[in-house]
């Protein structure tokens, strides 16, 4: 039932999208870019910051519109399956007692803005361009359905909570500088334990509370050298990987046997 | 100086790492024990997933204890019959281990039962080391016997079948409490994480009656073997051992260890037995009062599929 609801919504969303890239067709452009499209991880990776620069194009024949740009820029990580578990005091201690599954939410979520979004969009087109870490689609299962449930649910609430204790998800509703009323930056910063994968880059241009204009970019997030090397073989080749790591820890103790040698 | 772990995926302060090996090295040395049960929740601690910290740790104690069992070799105090034939129940035993820590896994408890059997064994085995050990200092300052006479006449134990001879330990034994004692170890070793030699060790001495000449050296040995197969285990099931942050652990952790080892020489045993008691008993405790206190944060968040 509930996913047929869904369904439906999705298919309204499609066709409204359509309308919309209709008119978009004589409305702004974005025209981006990212600093890095690939960000490598190597041996002294502690964090990085990006830096998203762009520019709207506004209408070649638009009678000098001076309206307010306003712009959400979403970046979402890899997907990934999570859990949240709640604790909770049973015979005197405190075990994992209910959770939920989290399906395919964004490792890495965060969603920077040039003003409070609550001012940029009314709720419902805040609801339905997923922006803001209350708004942005995040399923769960719940018994047998899958959906998102309010934001305000106590388990997607301690959710971005966490995440945001650990830098992977933000919200910064000043983070995006218009340069010029139509040039603009943003930082996106990324943290140590940077999930590794293929990031997409959401860029949405408001006018007066309404989408203007979209577009897309992404980077990714690459271990190279010696850590993809680590990594491929841990993953690819686990026997001799544990066999070559298990002879290192044999030679370690060996030599230390004969440097540390007294008799 | 920061480094970037291929495995575990986050950047980590290389000196801290080999600080908390050497200093649990050190620890493992001075007692003969692999250090499992310290370095484990230390790992945790600074922000490394469980089960990355579980494989990696595994492969430090196999290199501690490599250089500890070679000189116990060279001063011919490892039983090899003794461990070979806890070997056998001990590879049962992890096997069965594994097999409900998997089953564990998929009801999400468990954070818990390691927690409980953190409490339970840590906590037990603290106080009974701890208490053994004040009883052994009250008999030497009343001027009896200094040396451990274990006490209690020969039990049950010694009257079952299969009885063969452990000819380095002076022992004459049936192989079934010697391999009922090896599975234990496994299973307890692959659901805690741990070599167990904290577990071990007392079970050999006052259950077996082994001699605390051989003890150590034989525990080392068997605990060698074990954590070899479990860091290839742990290679080829889960992909999770951090080559770089065991070999980190383990420059720390071997060199802690020789200057543990000869700390514990000049300690006398029943102060090294009631040490090794109270270490034991305050980590069972501070994971008593872990799970015994509200948390800080209700929630928590794991990757789907992951420990």
């Amino acid at each position: 039932m509930m996913q047929r609801l869904r369904l439906a919504i999705a298919g309204i969303t499609l066709s409204l999208c359509g309308l919309l890239a209709v008119q978009d067709a004589h409305a702004e452009r974005l025209i981006v870019s990212v600093s890095n499209h690939r960000v490598t991880v190597t041996p002294n990776y502690s964090g990085e910051e990006l830096v998203l620069f762009g520019s709207v194009e506004p209408e070649a024949n638009a009678p000098g519109f001076r309206g307010n740009y306003d712009l959400v820029v979403t970046v979402s990580g890899p997907r990934a399956d999570m859990v949240t578990r709640r604790k909770e005091r049973k015979f005197g201690i405190w075990v994992n007692a209910d959770s939920r599954q989290f399906l395919n939410v964004p490792s890495y979520l965060a969603i920077s803005s040039n003003r409070p979004l609550d001012l940029i969009a009314p709720p419902d087109v805040r609801r339905r361009q997923q922006l803001g870490l209350d708004n942005v689609l995040l399923t769960q299962r719940v018994g047998t359905d899958y959906a998102d449930v309010v934001a305000s649910d106590p388990f997607r609430s301690a959710f971005v909570r966490l995440r945001t204790e650990h830098g992977l998800y933000r919200e910064v509703t000043s983070a995006v500088t218009f340069l010029t009323p139509t040039l603009f930056r943003t930082g996106i910063p990324l943290p140590a334990e940077v999930p590794i994968g293929t990031y997409d880059v959401d860029i949405k241009l408001f006018t007066n509370g309404a989408l203007a204009a979209r577009t897309q970019t992404a980077f990714e997030v690459v271990k190279v050298g010696f850590e993809q090397f680590i990594a491929n073989s841990a993953r690819h080749h686990g026997l001799l990987y544990g066999l070559a790591t298990a002879m290192m820890a044999l030679m370690t103790g060996w030599m230390a046997s004969i440097v540390f040698r007294r008799d | 100086m920061q480094l970037y772990l291929p495995i575990a995926d986050i950047p980590i302060n290389v000196f801290l790492i080999l600080a908390m090996g050497a200093a649990v090295g050190f620890v493992s040395g001075m007692f003969g024990i692999g250090g499992g049960f310290l370095l484990t929740p230390l790992l945790i601690f600074i922000g490394i997933s469980p089960s990355v910290a579980v494989a990696s740790v595994s492969t430090h104690i196999a290199a501690s204890s490599l250089s500890g069992a070679m000189s116990y070799w060279r001063k011919r105090s490892i039983d090899l019959t003794l461990a070979l034939v806890l070997l056998g129940g001990s590879i049962v035993g992890t096997i069965l281990g594994v097999l409900l820590f998997t089953y564990l896994r998929t009801l999400g408890q468990l954070d818990l039962v390691i927690a409980l059997s953190y409490v339970v064994l840590l906590t037990g085995v603290g106080s009974a080391m701890f208490y053994e050990g004040l009883r052994a200092i009250a008999r030497a300052r009343r001027g009896g016997n200094p040396t451990l006479r274990r006490p209690g006449s020969h039990g049950w134990i010694h009257g079952l079948p299969l009885k063969m001879r452990f000819k380095r330990s002076k022992i004459y034994l049936s192989v079934i409490p010697v391999n009922a004692i090896g599975l234990l170890i496994g299973f307890i070793g692959a659901i805690m994480g741990v070599g167990g030699s904290f577990i071990l060790i007392p079970l050999l001495i006052y259950v077996l009656r082994v001699p605390t000449s051989t003890v150590i050296g034989t525990s080392m040995a068997l605990t060698l073997v074990t954590m070899v197969i479990a860091t290839v285990l742990h290679a080829v099931t889960n992909h999770q051992v951090d080559a770089v942050l065991a070999l980190i652990l383990m420059v720390g952790g071997v060199t802690g260890a020789q200057f543990g080892a000869r700390a514990g020489q000049r300690i006398r045993g029943e102060h090294l037995r009631l040490l090794l008691g109270l270490l034991i008993l305050a980590v069972g405790v501070r994971f008593a009062i872990e799970i015994a206190l509200r948390p800080d944060d209700l929630y928590i968040i794991r990757e789907a599929g992951g420990a």
